[in-house]
């Protein structure tokens, strides 16, 4: 470790500044700009480098470590191609609010602009899916540059800050200098909740006779869990989540409503349409969860926390908007709560009767392998305790239907940009900084083809995440979509006949894999995965081919379009 | 409504393709964006024409806001300010409507700051809405070409 005071080049200045950082772990891919960086890695021992196999895969490690634990997943790529290739995993945590830090090699600064070998503007190109991005010109800017990257990464809203280094600052030396404090003029997040407002909010709280809470990630990001539950429970107050909000609340609780939405829960669903209090904390209003915006918790009064005040009245207009932080803005609810005078159990038997006439379901008979039931099996045997990771798709959703999460930091996913390829990356991120729970990956076979080369990493480090490949030879979101709304013309949506065999293909990256094809074989297999700890494990579940997610709230539709099942019995397999 | 808002931003390189980035990403409309240092070097002042309905302009604030590189953001619509855009423009000038062009020119408070046989260069500078009166009372002369600066606003004094 060198000392401020020191005479150092750009890549010992880059190191130092991880270190005061605490990074643990980078993930990254070498290249001709970064030479002098890996020169210096070379020697570098308390920070570990994971070697991944396509930038896009560094990314959703670094999202996935970031999500487990809640620090700054940290990027190092190469110029030019090894730019673009993160720009799909920077675009993912910009939409959900995940904090890292990408740095890039660029061409040497006297060579930019001349389309020079391996030199794309990227910070151009990031521009909009980042937070904020930097190129250094000057060596002397660039300790300055890291400490304001994983400042803005982590204050206020999560997301991802790019830093563009060309070759020649990284050899360039200068005196090494880390500043202890910044000060950002245009950068001042509202944390603390204006008090009045919060007040009011208790108030509308005490009073209401049917208020829902709808929590999304904010209050995963903000670690404001803990007050949530004192909240929910003092109060009588049901709660509903987002997909990243899953977690923020126990599942197993009575008062957790599960997931909202287009496949969300149908009591979620109906408390929302019937709620005359909403109190949004940390959610942004997706379409995904509103629907007809006009029909959405039509008879509610609706309070909105955020952190971003560009989150407040942007998809929906709110009677009571309070910006800040998620844990502050509970906390001090908490604080001034009046003891409720309304009488809730009306309302929770309302809901418990929506539950009852349209719980969540599936076909049971036979020995047909279905989703749902390695779902519920994987969430029976790890009791809900693993950090689960998804893919996107069908599995995606009947996870957060089937699992149960009753830990926040417990689901690991592609909300807001929906990446395909996201889940083998970002479960291998997760392992990297979660070591006393089991990291499950539940993943399509369409997706897991997406970053296969990642397999090599978690086998190379002997990653023991548990990969559940639901395997049913269709991209079968698209499937459904195909189904439901394009007249059953299923085009390119068959993989049947082009799909690899998945056990021979894992066995070749050297990871150990298994098939299952029926209930009493996934049982098993299930249980071998989690008493198998010495590097990664895949289980090709071949599900059931055509299966629908219901229940369906279609795109831009209102709860009264939810569809509960198959219409047209006749596709059933 | 039309929304004239005067935003500070760092004067580094970017910044100008932050803000006109972010306004097309989101489907703003941009109606002119003009941008100059200010009394601090380290500052630039923008003036950006925008139009829309209450809620858009709100989020259009709020955007401005969120960039990193932006230090301050004033909507100036509502409050006492003054706006000023140049209009650099060349006519036709024959001898039979040159005259009434002069005189035109003296009514608009406009220089001329060129002049040729077959053609004319006058400055009008005023509200965005005079420069276009002066345009739309020049073209029957034949413009040949046109310039406008986009408009800059700043506070009124107190």
């Amino acid at each position: 470790m060198h000392s401020s005071g020191q005479t150092l080049n750009g890549s010992e200045i880059f190191f130092e500044c991880l270190r005061r950082e605490h990074v643990e772990y980078i993930f990254g891919y070498p290249g001709g700009s970064l030479l002098k960086v890996y020169e210096t890695l070379h020697d570098v021992k308390d920070i570990q480098h994971i070697l991944v196999r396509h930038e896009q895969g560094a990314t959703h490690m670094a999202e996935g470590y970031a999500r487990a634990t809640g620090k700054p997943g940290v990027v190092l790529v190469t110029s030019g191609p090894g730019a673009t290739n993160t720009v799909t995993g920077i675009a993912n945590a910009y939409m959900d609010s995940s904090p890292m830090v990408v740095f890039t090699g660029q061409v040497p600064s006297t060579l930019i602009g001349n389309d020079a070998f391996q030199e794309a503007d990227i910070v151009g190109i990031t521009r909009p899916i980042t937070k904020h991005n930097f190129l250094v010109k000057d060596v002397r800017e660039l300790a300055i540059t890291i400490r304001k990257a994983f400042y803005l990464a982590t204050t206020g809203r999560p997301g991802p800050v790019l830093v563009d280094m060309p070759k020649d600052i990284l050899n360039s030396s200068c005196v090494f200098d880390f500043p202890e404090t910044i000060e950002i003029r245009g950068f001042k997040p509202t944390v603390k909740c204006h008090i009045n407002q919060v007040e009011k909010a208790a108030q509308k709280i005490a009073k209401a006779k049917r208020p829902l809470f709808y929590i999304g990630g904010g209050v995963i990001s903000a670690e404001a869990s803990e007050e949530l539950r004192t909240l929910a429970i003092q109060h009588n107050i049901p709660v509903t989540m987002t997909l990243q909000g899953l977690g923020a609340f126990p599942g197993n609780h009575p008062l957790s409503m599960g997931m909202l939405g287009m496949h969300g829960t149908y009591w979620a669903n109906q408390a929302v349409n019937k709620c005359d209090l909403l109190i949004a904390v940390g959610a942004r209003f997706d379409d995904r969860v509103t629907g007809k915006v006009d029909t959405f918790a039509p008879q509610a009064y609706k309070i909105h926390n955020d952190i971003d005040p560009t989150n407040v009245d942007k998809n929906i207009k709110v009677d009571l908007p309070i910006v800040g932080d998620a844990k502050n803005f509970l906390a001090g609810l908490l604080e001034v709560m009046p003891p409720a005078t309304e009488n809730r159990e009306l309302w929770l038997a309302e809901i418990n009767a929506w539950r009852e006439q349209c719980p969540l379901n599936y076909d049971k008979e036979g020995d047909a392998l279905r989703t749902e039931f390695v779902i519920e099996e994987v969430s029976r045997q790890t009791s809900g305790h693993a950090v689960v990771v998804t893919d996107v798709g069908q599995h995606q959703m009947w996870t957060s239907q089937f699992y149960t999460f009753i830990h926040p930091r417990s689901i690991i996913t592609s909300g807001g940009l929906g990446t395909m390829g996201y889940g083998l990356p970002a479960a291998i991120g997760a392992a990297f900084g979660i070591n006393d729970r089991p990291v499950v990956l539940f993943c399509g076979d369409g997706g897991f083809m997406m970053n296969v080369q990642e397999l090599v990493t978690a086998v190379y480090h002997k990653i023991p995440i548990k990969i559940f490949l639901i395997n049913n030879s269709y991209l079968g979101m698209v499937r459904q979509w195909q189904e439901l709304f394009h007249k059953e013309k299923y085009s390119f949506t068959d993989l049947g006949d082009s799909n690899p065999d998945f056990v021979k293909l894992a066995e070749a990256f050297g990871c150990k894999a298994l098939m299952a094809d029926s209930p009493d074989t996934a049982r098993e297999a299930i249980k071998d995965a989690f008493a198998y700890n010495d590097g990664p494990i895949l289980i090709d579940f071949r599900v059931v081919k055509k299966d629908m997610v219901f229940p369906m709230v279609p795109a831009g539709g209102s709860i009264s379009d939810m569809l509960l099942a198959r219409l047209n019995p006749k596709t059933m397999v | 409504m039309k929304h004239i808002i005067s935003v500070l931003v760092e004067n580094k390189f970017g910044s100008l393709n932050r803000v006109a980035a972010m306004f097309s990403a989101r489907g703003f409309n941009l109606e002119s964006i003009s941008i100059g240092e200010t009394e601090d070097t380290e500052i630039s002042r923008m003036t950006i024409v925008t139009r829309g309905e209450d809620q858009i302009i709100s989020q259009v604030l709020k955007q401005l806001n969120r960039l990193v590189d932006t230090i301050k953001v004033t909507d100036l619509t509502r409050q006492p300010h003054v706006e000023r855009e140049l209009l650099l423009m060349t006519l036709k000038l024959s001898k039979t409507v040159q005259h009434e062009i002069f005189e035109l020119i003296t009514v608009f408070k406009g220089k001329v700051v060129d002049i040729k046989q077959k053609s004319i260069t006058i400055e009008v500078i005023g509200s965005p809405d005079k420069i276009n009166t002066t345009i739309d009372i020049f073209r029957p002369y034949g413009i040949k070409e046109l310039a406008r600066s986009g408009a800059v606003a700043i506070h009124r004094g107190e």
